[in-house]
């Protein structure tokens, strides 16, 4: 997992609120054997539409989605994430997220802020009247910062300091684990010879 | 105060183990199919992370290989791509891998304890629930998650909260025609579905000392069915006959080494479990499942239960809806169910002894004509030894099908299915709605009662015949 301090990026508005996890990606996506090729399948049913505003030009290469309240509910499948990753989403804002997928994407290193959905609302202008408006997402200071205008908006945010360390040392369960690669090579010295080994084969 | 064998394997295997923290647990086995293992794999080459210890891994193709017309390609593509992709990745990562058509294919936990690396107070895990069938060896062996796999593969350690043990203690003997998927069927059948819930069990007692290594499987099999993630059984001189002379099984010193340590490997006599269930072999008869969990079971000579005669009303309900789904009417004796298909196989009951007990019965007999049976061995070598054996002509003169291994009609994955309605007698482990196949009934059995079912075509135990 990629270490996470602070990212700066365009945005998309998501109008939309309780988008479940189906909507995200649809269980027809799911037959894939990788992690990774998830994007065409996110938001698949709503692709088509040339309106939808994924399709529409200006938000082309953002990287933060804005999203209305309760993303991420109904099924557990990790590969909502994936999908969102994929298709290049650093960050995803809302004033609610399902807990699994919030859980989720915590875990996979695409951070979830959560916001009062008066200031997500501010950030839906502003992105639908300048689509080239950058903000920033630190999470070291946990603020959300933007102009509009001549104004500098700053937004505090929170997040529990096991998760938000995690994050800035881009340590994924694994990566944590790796951290103990000491004990586990101590411990694999001391194991018995007599143990299993699985090669080289005999049969 | 004493521990108990699962303390002992849990302890000896701990790399780190802290408070506020989960204990970190090494793995001594790891066991890959090519359902589980790709988004694994993926995830790995995303963080681009190598396999810790290809030499503690071994994959096989199972879950979704044909068992018909093995040497062409295969027809669905979705299991195609599965088997490439698991063929890609062993080559890539360099892990030990047996295709079909070779020598050592076969079900994951057939494959295993038959290489001899299925050995007493190993940790092994694998992208499977019925891991928990290498506890028979006094293993700790449980089943994990697509993410748990990458973190094996990459680190050959899982990090877990250390589960509370339970005792079943089976005494007793058994009687003849009563075998050790019967008792296991009894066992969750009295303890539920999720009795074993947060357990290890281990099973213990003079019955289950007296069964050979491959009954014990089946009993260590269906653990995941009493909703216990792990179930095991002592070492003792049965499991030291069983392994010696396997090709991977420890050598000359170290083969005296490893049992000298394995037998430290019994829970102490002054040991505590959590929790103690005691059930006596000798009131066993044939076992069947009449519902759509495993819970759901009955002896033989039972009638189809009534689901106002249920206390509880959550089971009320499900009796109700079980009913409803096998299409059986309260009251009916079991014996009279008629069967369309027999499928004698899977993890729980595809080995060499199983396939010899139904032989036996139907040696010389040919099966109803109303029913198919499916006999699909459990690994390539269960089938040769079978055919050494001369089992195949008995099937086959019976009327039977012989296939190719592969876990077939145990979950439907491939070709070998029920249709809608379909009514199975099933040496497998799950009577879940359309686990068989959308729409079909399953009867969970033991090997002796589904070739007695056969040649009846109605459930039935060889003391019919
Ligand atoms: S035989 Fe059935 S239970 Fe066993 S591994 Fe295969 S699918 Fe799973």
């Amino acid at each position: 997992m990629e270490k996470f301090n602070s990212h700066t990026g365009t945005a998309v508005p998501l109008r939309r609120s309780n988008v479940d996890t189906d909507q995200i990606i649809p269980a027809v996506y799911l037959k894939r054997v990788t992690k990774s090729g998830f994007e065409d399948g996110l938001f698949a049913a709503w692709r088509n539409d040339p309106e939808f505003v994924l399709n529409q030009k200006q938000y082309t290469g953002a990287t933060i989605l804005v999203a209305g309240s309760d993303f991420g509910t109904g099924s557990s499948r990790e590969h909502a994430v994936w999908a969102l990753q994929n298709y290049g989403f650093k960050v995803v804002l809302s004033s609610r997220f399902a807990d699994i997928f919030r859980g989720n994407s915590l875990k996979q290193g695409l951070l979830t802020v959560i916001l009062p959905q008066i200031e997500i609302e501010k950030i839906w202008e502003q992105i639908e009247k300048e689509p080239t408006t950058k903000i920033t997402v630190d999470l070291n200071q946990q603020k959300v910062s933007y102009q509009s205008g001549a104004a500098n908006n700053e937004i505090s945010f929170e997040i529990d300091s096991y998760t938000k360390w995690r994050l800035l040392e881009g340590l994924d369960d694994i990566g944590l684990t790796l951290q103990k690669e000491s004990q586990i090579s101590n411990f694999e010295g001391k194991r018995p010879v007599f143990k299993p080994k699985t090669l080289p084969i005999k049969s | 105060m004493g521990k108990t064998l699962a303390e002992k394997i849990w302890e000896d295997h701990l790399v780190t183990s802290k408070a506020g923290e989960p204990d970190l647990l090494y793995i001594d086995l790891h066991l890959i199919h090519e359902v589980t293992s790709p988004q694994a794999f993926d995830g790995l080459r995303l963080a681009n992370r190598k396999v810790r210890r290809p030499d503690q891994t071994i994959a096989t193709e199972d879950h979704n290989v044909p068992t018909v017309d093995i040497n062409m390609p295969i027809a669905d593509p979705v299991s195609k791509l599965q088997v490439d992709t698991l063929r890609k990745n062993c080559q890539e990562f360099g892990i030990r891998l047996h295709s079909l058509g070779d020598i050592d294919q076969g079900i994951v936990h057939v494959v295993g304890p038959q290489l001899g690396l299925t050995q007493p107070g190993a940790t092994i895990v694998c992208g499977d629930s019925h891991t928990s069938t290498h506890g028979a060896f006094g293993a700790l062996a449980f089943g994990i998650g697509t993410s748990e796999v990458e973190h094996v593969l990459a680190t050959q350690t899982l990090p877990l909260a250390r589960p509370k043990t339970m005792a079943i203690n089976v005494t007793g003997e058994l009687k003849p025609g009563v075998t050790s998927k019967d008792i296991i069927l009894a066992i969750i059948a009295k303890i539920g579905t999720g009795g074993g819930q947060g357990y290890i069990l281990e099973y213990r007692g003079e019955a289950i000392k007296k069964l050979s290594m491959e009954a014990r499987m089946t009993i260590c099999n269906m653990s995941i069915e009493a909703g216990a993630r792990a179930g095991l059984i002592a070492a003792d001189e049965v499991t030291f006959g069983y392994l010696k002379s396997r090709p991977h099984a420890p050598q000359g010193a170290d083969w005296d080494a490893a049992i000298s340590y394995w037998k430290s490997l019994v829970t102490d006599a002054d040991a505590k479990f959590d929790q103690e269930v005691t059930i006596d072999a000798s009131s066993l008869e044939p076992f069947v499942t009449w519902g759509t969990n495993p819970g759901q079971g009955l002896p033989l000579n039972s009638n189809v239960p009534n689901p106002n005669d249920f206390a509880n009303e959550e089971e009320k309900i499900a009796a109700q809806r079980a009913l409803d789904y096998m299409g059986l009417t309260a009251g009916t004796p079991l014996k009279s169910i008629k069967i369309d298909t027999v499928f004698l196989g899977s993890c729980t009951n595809g080995r060499i002894e199983d396939l010899r007990s139904a032989a036996e019965i139907l040696n010389g007999k040919k099966i109803a004509p109303s029913l198919r049976m499916l006999v699909v061995p459990g690994s390539v070598k269960v089938r040769q030894q079978a055919i050494t054996e001369g089992l195949d002509k008995i099937f086959l003169n019976a009327g039977a099908e012989w296939r190719e291994a592969g876990c077939s009609m145990c979950l439907g994955m491939n070709p070998d299915q029920l249709s809608v309605g379909e009514r199975s007698a099933s040496t497998s482990n799950r009577n879940f709605e359309g686990r068989q196949g959308k729409g079909g009934r399953t009867h969970l059995v033991s090997p002796l009662v589904a070739a007695a079912t056969a040649l009846k075509g109605t459930l039935s135990a060889p003391s019919d015949l």
